[in-house]
């Protein structure tokens, strides 16, 4: 029994944030630049971020899930502009979850290199359509629209769920398709629309697409909820050095009551949700049976708690933390994306309850 | 992360449960201060399930710290619904203060009755001018021959009407520095001059007592640790009642009374758990008894591994109580205008336990540190942010 990281998987959490300390300061992560920050994304290529679940066989790292969202923790933390939960997390385990010999082999090493980036479609199937959205399948032909698509800007590919939750690959220059970057409060991240029409695609038929698609979606609640971990430690790391500079009336802030105890509550709420989410990612691989419970716990808390860190550690740094020169809206435009993405607390606690068999769909 | 048990656990875990066969006929019906527990604990201090660390020279089984064969012992009790060993303050917090700073006459004296119920401890800490400013504490002790002479009062005593022993915290060098004059003293409840009365709290029971002394003499041989010592002694208790209070086992299975109750309970003929509002407020407290269920097994393996888990443990007092109370705030909003019901009245349900529980448990958030010290020791401690300085006074 050992509830704990191995020396592996700290040594791994600190490489990455070693590196994006000196890669992704925060006047990078301003200009993020178009499709994505390529050179803070080339960085974590060397470190083989993008491959972390991809197995070995295909050039990829071949680690568990955990080791993914301990990678994604580190991302928040810099909020790093650069593509993941798609690219690195649900695309890998579509193509693994259900892509033929062949299509693994084409795109699984292409995806670890960083040579290729993938975009995903799931936001239907995770949060429900809005705005009418939904894809259609004939012929191998795909029609209708897909919103919210993750890892959106420079993806060569895009995973693609239709409406019965099957999976198709689809290339981004594929004829008949159109896309539309949507504007979000958070700038390190990219997400946008795609229109089909009639557009060429590739099913993935190596699997269960519906089965792999709730993997997909577990595994991205968890990463996002990790990304949203980070983003909060570093939120509440910012706001108790603050408080120890700033001075009023005569001493820091850090000394009255009032603002140490907003410190100690973001504390106090947030490190148990480190337990959390360990104990969901390993689920993941561990306990399959019980996966889909705990990642949507782990998103439904983190998208709770995750705003309450944002919000508080705002307010510890007083005005100045409602400018954009200090740039802490950064981490708290992050938390809040992560919050409404793949399903907000609503949508995920439901289906927590579904798969304990409390309602039904 | 590997949350399987190695083979020398898992056949550790095959013994407590036939353990739990064969003598779980014998746990007491009645759980308290009487015979049948007694016998109960004695059994099973026999078999290393409770006082499993106290050395057998001291009455206890003599095992080395296994924390996950406690937690295993735990888990397996529960499972077959049978009473774990006696919980009191002097096994708790007086046996393992004895173990690290009493003398060897203290610890041959004191711990074997102890551990089998034999003498019953209260703690006598609290005073009603010194709550959470503890080390202000004026209960005072004179030194006269060989004894001391003990004048004050001390409040918030749980099991003093019980009790044979107390453990009591007083000032014996009033001109000294608050924390450096106090002395850590064991006496007789029986002594002349003690007066015990009851303290009813909101909840209508007298769950708590004060304790007044009169001209108490006691023997001066009978302190913990030197003369002025007292904090430090005392801090060492308190270490061990902020885990106690802190359980997060207690939470899992409130939790899972809810989902029972959320099963069976219904308005308008129509279960709980079918309307969405209700449900999502079970989910909402799911996801935190979860956390603070992996919070506990994460601090468990930094223990195994001897390392300090820092902050981590700092906040379990202060989340786990107030979980605690939330469900059962929970269970009384279920039960709509049935969770108001109280006492003997028609209609209880779930024996009108939870309304005593929602406000006991406030009790818990207040006592031990309340829910404010605890937020300070978290920021300074944990997140060095500095004490706020001292108001001229």
């Amino acid at each position: 029994m050992e509830f704990g990281l191995t020396s592996d998987q700290t040594m791994m959490q600190e490489s990455i944030d070693r590196t994006l300390a000196r890669v992704a300061p925060l006047e990078r992560v301003r200009k993020a630049g178009e499709p994505f920050a390529r050179d803070v994304f080339d960085a974590l290529v060397e470190l083989g971020v993008p491959g972390i679940l991809i197995p070995e066989e295909f050039g990829g790292l071949g680690l568990s899930l955990l080791d993914a969202a301990l990678a994604a923790e580190m991302l928040g933390k810099h909020v790093a502009p650069v593509p993941f939960v798609a690219s690195a997390v649900m695309a890998p385990l579509a193509l693994t979850g259900t892509g033929t010999e062949a299509q693994k082999k084409i795109w699984l090493p292409k995806l670890a290199s960083g040579e290729v980036v993938a975009g995903v479609a799931v936001s239907e199937h995770a949060s429900g359509a809005r705005e009418k959205a939904q894809v259609t399948a004939k012929a191998g032909k795909l029609s209708g629209k897909s919103l919210f698509v993750l890892d959106f800007n420079g993806a060569d590919i895009f995973i693609v769920a239709d409406k019965f939750g099957d999976l198709h690959l689809v290339d981004a220059k594929a004829k008949g398709l159109e896309k539309i970057l949507l504007t979000t409060i958070d700038t390190t991240r990219a997400i946008g629309e795609l229109n089909f029409d009639n557009v060429e695609a590739e099913p993935l038929t190596g699997g269960n697409g519906p089965a792999t698609l709730e993997r997909m979606i577990d595994a991205g609640r968890i990463v996002l909820s990790a990304d949203t971990l980070g983003a909060g430690e570093r939120m509440i790391e910012k706001a108790v050095a603050y408080a120890k500079e700033r001075k009023q009336f005569g001493r820091v802030i850090a000394s009255f009551q009032a603002v140490k105890h907003l410190c100690a509550e973001m504390v106090a709420e947030l490190e148990p949700c480190r337990a959390l989410i360990w104990y969901a990612a390993y689920g993941f691989d561990a306990l399959p049976d019980q996966s889909r419970r705990l990642a949507a716990h782990v998103k439904a808390h983190l998208s709770e708690i995750g705003p309450f860190v944002a919000r508080t550690a705002t307010e510890v740094h007083g005005g100045m933390g409602f400018t954009d020169l200090l740039g802490l809206h950064y981490w708290f435009k992050r938390i809040g994306f992560n919050r409404q993405i793949l399903g907000g607390p609503e949508k995920a606690r439901h289906d927590a309850a579904v798969a304990q068999g409390w309602t039904g769909n | 992360m590997d949350l399987s048990y190695s083979p020398e656990y898992e056949a550790f875990r095959d013994e407590v449960r036939a353990f739990a066969k064969e003598f779980g006929a014998r746990a007491p019906r009645n759980f308290g201060f009487n015979e049948e527990t007694r016998a109960w604990q004695r059994l099973l201090i026999e078999h290393g399930y409770a006082a499993r660390t106290i050395p057998k020279q001291y009455g206890g089984f003599g095992g080395t710290a296994d924390i996950l064969k406690s937690r295993i012992v735990a888990e397996e009790f529960i499972a077959a619904g049978l009473p774990m060993g006696m919980q009191n303050q002097g096994i708790s917090m007086l046996v393992p203060t004895l173990l690290e700073l009493g003398t060897e006459e203290q610890k041959q004296r004191w711990i074997a009755p102890t551990l089998r119920g034999e003498v019953i401890w209260c703690q006598g800490y609290s005073e009603p001018g010194s709550g959470s400013d503890l080390a202000s504490l004026s209960t005072r002790a004179v030194e006269d021959g060989d004894d001391f002479v003990i004048n004050g009062q001390k409040i918030w005593t749980s099991t003093a009407a019980q009790a044979d022993m107390i453990f009591c915290l007083v000032r014996t060098e009033p001109d000294k520095p608050k924390h450096e004059g106090i002395s850590y003293l064991l006496f007789s409840m029986k002594t002349p001059g003690i007066e015990v009365r009851p303290l009813v709290t909101m909840t209508g029971r007298a769950e708590f007592n004060e304790v007044f002394f009169a001209d108490v003499r006691v023997p001066k041989k009978d302190i913990v640790g030197q003369r002025g010592q007292g904090w430090l002694v005392a801090n060492a208790t308190l270490k061990h009642e902020r885990g106690m209070l802190g359980d997060p086992n207690q939470a899992g299975t409130r939790f899972k009374a809810l989902v029972d109750m959320m099963m069976n309970e219904e308005v308008d003929g129509r279960r709980l758990m079918d309307h969405p509002v209700w449900r999502d407020r079970l989910l909402k407290l799911q996801a935190r008894v979860l956390a603070m269920e992996y919070h506990g097994l994460r601090l468990l393996t930094a223990s195994l591994k001897g390392e300090d888990p820092g902050i981590a443990r700092l906040i379990v007092k202060l989340q786990g109580c107030e979980l605690n109370h939330q469900l059962a705030g929970f269970a009384n909003d279920i039960l709509g205008e049935l969770g108001i019901l109280y006492g003997h009245s028609p209609h209880l349900h779930a024996h009108g336990e939870w309304q005593t529980r929602f406000m006991f448990d406030l009790g818990l958030i207040i006592g031990g540190g309340t829910a404010q010290i605890q937020k300070n020791i978290i920021s300074e401690r944990g997140l060095g942010m500095p004490r706020e300085p001292k108001a001229a006074s």
